[in-house]
């Protein structure tokens, strides 16, 4: 193995431990951490998989925007915060396993494709992808459809959330 | 290509280091008396009333909202930015409908209020 | 990659850390200087010649202070916020570059930790990453008004941001380049302030509010908000957060001069590539006055009135800028 595959692998167990405390801790706000330290070994995987443009970009967004809004929603919701209820489901001893099982077909169904096991070596790749990416953003053979729709669909999400928190301040005050 | 990121790693790792470094620096050789009036929320030397923190205003997560449309719109406007030379008028126009759009959900929370502070 | 150039990275990033550290202890005084210079005050001047061995007086009081923490705080987040606080300000600028290449003992070496072609963005996401820290303090210090400040500082950095992010943008709109040292580079001819004075300033202002300087350190009003985020800090985490303050005072300078001002370049850099680290140092201090000075003599902003800025003139007038430099950079053909 190489070093790179180490970190790749360190970084993926850190990832997966972190997720599974986000939706076992108990406090809201020890969740709302542990989703960052998640987000965070998402994006460090991006960069051992040589996309350092998406591992900034996921820190940006991900870790810089929604997930301040996640915590700020924690510190809205304060009432509800340290509800003293189980977080682990009263099945959970079934559905774990059940987990674990429809992971390892999914793994079963996905190694019988021949990309699958293929390593691609992609620590090599120039740094051209930026401009490529903003390349294809205008372009009409590229995503300037996508690019065009994105922009009106960040709009209604927009418009839906001021309209539904003005309504309760509203309400409210 | 990935080496050239590694002097980040590197100075990551510094930076992390000093910071706990500094916290056990003063763990170590702090003194540790503490004392019920010493622990408790400072207010001022009042008494502490009500709980410590409590719901905040509706409009800070508007905030975080609005932040979120527009920092995805700096992420779009970027690689643009790098070679809007290259794509000349048609990625002008492109852009300048992109931005348009997503200003109306800027007014419309303009004209809504949100971001009125009391 | 071999094991000299790892010891190269692993020499100038030590080396950037201690300037960043050191640098922060001496801004304490240079601030506290001019402050009482232009309040006619002598200032600090019994700590070694002129003062200057005070940093490391208060550096050692710190030290050997106690440190409280409140009955009701988050022990493990209250002990991690500070740190999360400080990485963020001592990383930001291992970007930016300081000189070309200097040849020292034989051997050619770079005036600069990275040169990495998403530049620009790596300082976005370090900036939207230091918001952590000042909100966690809020939030697990238990206090009302820590959490308050934590709350208020948290969004006026992100609202901030936004125009922040749009200034940075026309640099890279100017240079068709991403990397700081080519935005640097770029400027051989003109400083983009001249060309683009208006981004200049939206990115000054901005860069102010984003690390809660004066005028805008309106979380840590201490009429109304006792000291903000780091009420109930004392000691060496106190210190980490005052040290973050000042650095992150430094690295906005350092960026600033780095896209706007031209950097490390200067008369006859390109003859004597080591000159350039001291003409980013000049530029840096005088930068850094300008701060000090502001805080000198503007009165803090109302925070309604400090939000309300951001959002419905600056935050406009960045993206406007942003557009109108397209348009006349394609149309013009600059």
């Amino acid at each position: 193995m190489t070093p790179l595959q180490i970190v790749f692998l360190l970084v993926a167990a850190i990832t997966l431990f972190s997720a599974v405390m986000v939706v076992s801790i108990r406090g809201m706000m020890h969740a709302a951490l542990f989703l960052v330290l998640t987000l965070m070994g998402v994006a460090f995987m991006f960069a051992t998989l040589g996309s350092r443009f998406f591992a900034i970009i996921q820190i940006l967004v991900y870790i810089g925007s929604i997930a301040i809004l996640i915590i700020f929603a924690v510190m809205l919701t304060r009432n509800i915060m340290d509800a003293e209820v189980a977080s682990l489901n009263r099945g959970w001893w079934f559905f774990a396993p059940l987990a674990l099982l429809i992971f390892a077909s999914i793994v079963l169904v996905l190694s019988s494709w021949s990309a699958f096991a293929t390593l691609r070596d992609l620590s090599s790749t120039s740094g051209e992808n930026i401009l490529e990416f903003g390349k294809a953003l205008t372009d009409p053979n590229g995503f300037v459809i996508p690019f065009e729709v994105a922009s009106v669909l960040l709009v209604a999400a927009m418009v839906g959330a001021v309209y539904i928190a003005m309504e309760r301040r509203g309400g409210r005050g | 290509m990935l080496e050239k990121y590694l002097p980040l790693a590197i100075i990551l790792a510094f930076a992390v280091f000093i910071g706990f470094f500094v916290v056990i620096l003063g763990t170590i050789f702090g003194p540790r008396r503490p004392t019920e009036r010493k622990s408790a929320p400072y207010e001022s030397g009042m008494i502490p009333y009500g709980p410590g923190t409590r719901r905040m205003n509706v409009s800070y997560y508007l905030v975080a909202v609005l932040f979120i449309l527009f920092d995805i719109e700096i992420v779009f406007v970027l690689p643009w930015a790098v070679i809007f030379r290259e794509l000349g008028v048609p990625g002008l126009v492109l852009m300048g409908i992109f931005l348009v759009v997503l200003e109306v959900a800027f007014v419309y929370a303009w004209k809504k209020g949100a971001l009125e502070w009391e | 990659m071999d094991g000299a150039m790892i010891l190269e990275w692993v020499i100038k990033s030590i080396f950037l850390i201690l300037v960043m550290t050191g640098g922060f202890a001496y801004v304490t005084l240079y601030e506290r200087k001019v402050l009482a210079r232009i309040q006619v005050r002598i200032g600090p001047n019994r700590a070694g010649p002129f003062g200057v061995l005070q940093p490391v007086a208060d550096g050692i009081k710190l030290i050997f202070k106690e440190e409280l923490v409140p009955a009701k705080a988050d022990k493990l987040i209250f002990t991690l916020a500070p740190v999360l606080t400080v990485i963020p300000a001592l990383i930001i600028t291992a970007v930016v570059p300081w000189g070309t290449e200097v040849t020292l003992f034989g051997r050619t070496i770079k005036l600069y930790l990275a040169d990495i072609n998403i530049a620009v963005l790596y300082l976005m996401a370090v900036t939207s990453i230091s918001i952590y820290g000042i909100a966690l303090a809020g939030w697990s210090s238990n206090n009302k008004y820590a959490t308050l400040g934590g709350l208020r500082a948290t969004a006026q950095m992100i609202s901030y941001e936004l125009a922040l992010g749009f200034a940075m943008i026309v640099p890279v709109m100017m240079a068709g380049s991403m990397s700081l040292v080519d935005i640097v580079e770029s400027q051989k001819p003109v400083w983009f302030v001249f060309v683009q004075p208006l981004a200049f300033l939206i990115y000054f202002i901005a860069a102010l509010a984003e690390i809660n300087r004066s005028p805008f350190d309106m979380p840590e009003a201490e009429q109304e908000l006792t000291a903000g985020y780091h009420t109930e800090y004392s000691g060496m985490k106190f210190a980490l957060f005052f040290m973050a303050e000042y650095i992150k005072m430094i690295a906005i300078s350092m960026i600033g001069s780095s896209l706007f001002l031209g950097g490390y370049r200067g008369p006859f850099v390109d003859q004597l590539p080591a000159l350039g680290p001291l003409y980013l140092f000049i530029k840096v201090a005088i930068v850094l006055f300008v701060i000090i000075w502001i805080r000198a003599t503007l009165p803090r902003i109302r925070y309604d009135r400090l939000m309300q800025f951001g959002w419905k003139v600056l935050f406009p007038l960045a993206l406007l800028n942003v557009f109108v430099t397209g348009v006349v950079l394609i149309l013009v053909g600059g």
